[in-house]
């Protein structure tokens, strides 16, 4: 456990500001959601015309004068957004950072054999994602009792859970990713989480595309689809967990040989 | 018992050179040197007993463990100097020490601090601050503070001012005398002549000689320094030629009789003739191999 604890030493800063910047603009959408419930009637038909942009977002299907549909696609975007972000940053730099800053004697000349520092690396990752998805978990039903609103507790846990997949989805390739690289980290994490997000736009917009929904975990999060049919696509997640997982074995094939410079 | 003990030891990066069928045993107990100029396999060879990278061919052994298989129980008989001392970012000195006890698995605070003391280090500052220097003592407090029975070290002493390192060595001879087998890798061969028992020369990779300090540095060559004229042309012997003004400096492994008759000819106001040190071995060696190489149709230096 010592390299847990000094990794999520080492992260701290990093995480209290994700957390704190996903957290407090998910708190802001919730705390807007009144004002804007009185005006979304007319509001609603205006998205639900809108064409290719609509459907990117989810919006042609999901009622935006309802906290969930509210919360669906503008607290998703931000959590999605913000949520994938961290866990991609978080998880590519965490084996490669080593040797990117030349730590990685002073660790690797200890008698720690190379599975125990993915092992315990890859639980500072997962504490970190848990963490930072329980406290949005507990600001967003915070905002939600605020603002008078009843929690829809179904549709919200189901949101929430997605979105933790996705990450864990994602920390997983780049955890992977992470143990191949020496350097520009960061630049790979962003992307990676971005293109993801895009992909999942492109599915939304052109039929054609819908098999990116088995590429991109954003497929397995979309608000419309989760409200709709009041449960996650199983086999969407199975696939994304899989992935996943091939990431994290790929860390461990490739970290236990790899020549450390 | 051997302490280190390769067969063959060969490293490759792709087609570049690391070290190339090295044959080398450290007994257990002895302050042992590794001299080499930056580049020619030092690291490389530490870096491959460490377990940092694998070898390309050979076999490393350490206390009679392989280095592959039983790493972790070696790394835990070692404290390991690297030439780079860089730490986490943010860290207290106290908590660099403490990080690296918990990583062995060791209560050696009370150790840690005695080091701390002895080397003037202060534990509250972030290493961050450090000047290399202070880093180095860092790394230093790292390797010994769990008193390993092998400790290997890297370019130790740059970056430490000389009554640091006169300190630093105090420290090893300690440890040495209590049962430590101390792997010392340098070019700074003073050092190594002053502290060392045996040593091992590197060059390209390979290996080219192993032996005592004293046998090493035992030569039939002598540094002459003549101050007059004398007719050096055609004698055979002369390496490291350095004239300045009326004054001649060579080293002389030839025939001492005809320099003789030639100082004999010439006109000599002073003459001294002195065992070349270390140093000079060391560039005798290099010069040597290098030699032998060209005549072989290898290329040298």
């Amino acid at each position: 456990m010592t390299l847990v604890r000094h990794e999520l030493k080492q992260g701290r800063t990093a995480f209290m500001i994700w957390t704190a910047a996903v957290g407090g603009l998910l708190a802001v959408c919730v705390f807007l959601f009144p004002e804007m419930k009185g005006e979304m009637e007319g509001v609603s038909d205006i998205f639900s015309s809108m064409g290719s942009f609509t459907a990117a977002f989810g919006m042609d299907r999901l009622n935006f004068g309802t906290l969930t549909g509210f919360y669906a696609v503008e607290c998703g975007n931000v959590l999605g957004l913000g949520g994938a972000f961290f866990a991609s940053l978080c998880a590519v730099g965490i084996l490669s950072k080593e040797e990117k800053e030349r730590t990685a004697e002073f660790l690797l000349a200890h008698p720690v054999s190379r599975r125990q520092i993915i092992r315990e690396k890859l639980a500072a990752v997962l504490i970190q994602v848990t963490a930072m998805n329980l406290i949005i978990y507990a600001v967003s039903l915070g905002s939600i009792a605020a603002v008078g609103e009843t929690v829809p507790w179904k549709e919200i846990n189901l949101l929430h859970l997605a979105y933790y997949l996705l990450q864990l989805e994602l920390a997983g390739i780049c955890f992977g990713i992470s143990a191949f690289m020496r350097k520009g980290t960061v630049g790979t994490g962003l992307g990676i989480a971005a293109v993801m997000y895009f992909l999942n736009l492109i599915a939304n917009i052109a039929e054609p595309a819908e098999f990116l929904k088995y590429i991109t975990p954003f497929g397995f999060c979309e608000g419309a689809d989760i409200v709709a049919d009041g449960s996650l696509d199983g086999r969407l997640v199975a696939i994304g967990m899989a992935v996943g997982l091939i990431g994290v074995t790929a860390a461990y094939v490739k970290y236990c040989r790899k020549d450390i410079r | 018992m051997d302490a280190i003990q390769t067969r063959k030891l060969t490293k490759y990066y792709g087609n570049a050179r690391g070290v190339i069928d090295l044959d080398l045993t450290v007994k257990e107990g002895e302050f042992f040197g590794f001299i080499g100029p930056n580049g020619a396999g030092k690291s490389t060879t530490i870096r491959t007993l460490l377990g940092l990278i694998s070898p390309t061919g050979g076999s490393a052994r350490i206390f009679d463990q392989d280095i592959l298989q039983d790493r972790e129980s070696i790394l835990g008989k070692t404290g390991y100097m690297p030439s780079e001392a860089v730490f986490y970012p943010g860290m207290k000195v106290r908590d660099v020490l403490k990080l690296s006890a918990d990583l062995r698995k060791c209560g050696c605070q009370e150790e840690a601090e005695k080091l701390c003391e002895r080397l003037q280090l202060e534990p509250g500052r972030k290493v961050d601050e450090l000047s290399f220097g202070n880093r180095k003592k860092v790394s230093i407090v790292c390797a010994l503070q769990h008193k390993p029975e092998l400790l290997i070290l890297d370019e130790p002493t740059s970056g430490l001012d000389p009554l640091m390192q006169r300190e630093f060595f105090d420290i090893l001879r300690e440890r040495n005398r209590e049962g430590a087998t101390i792997f010392l890798s340098s070019h700074v061969l003073s050092e190594i002549q002053r502290n060392c028992s045996r040593a091992a020369i590197i060059r390209e990779g390979r290996m080219i000689a192993c032996d005592s300090v004293e046998a090493l540095s035992r030569t039939n060559a002598r540094r002459v320094t003549v101050h007059g004229q004398v007719a050096l042309e055609g004698l055979e012997g002369i390496r490291d030629k350095r004239e300045t003004g009326n004054s001649v400096s060579f080293l002389y492994g030839g025939d001492m009789n005809r320099l003789l008759q030639r100082l004999a000819s010439g006109q000599v106001l002073d003459l001294s003739v002195s065992e070349p040190d270390l140093e000079e071995i060391f560039l005798h060696y290099y010069e040597a191999d290098a030699g032998g190489k060209e005549d072989n149709g290898q290329g040298g230096d």
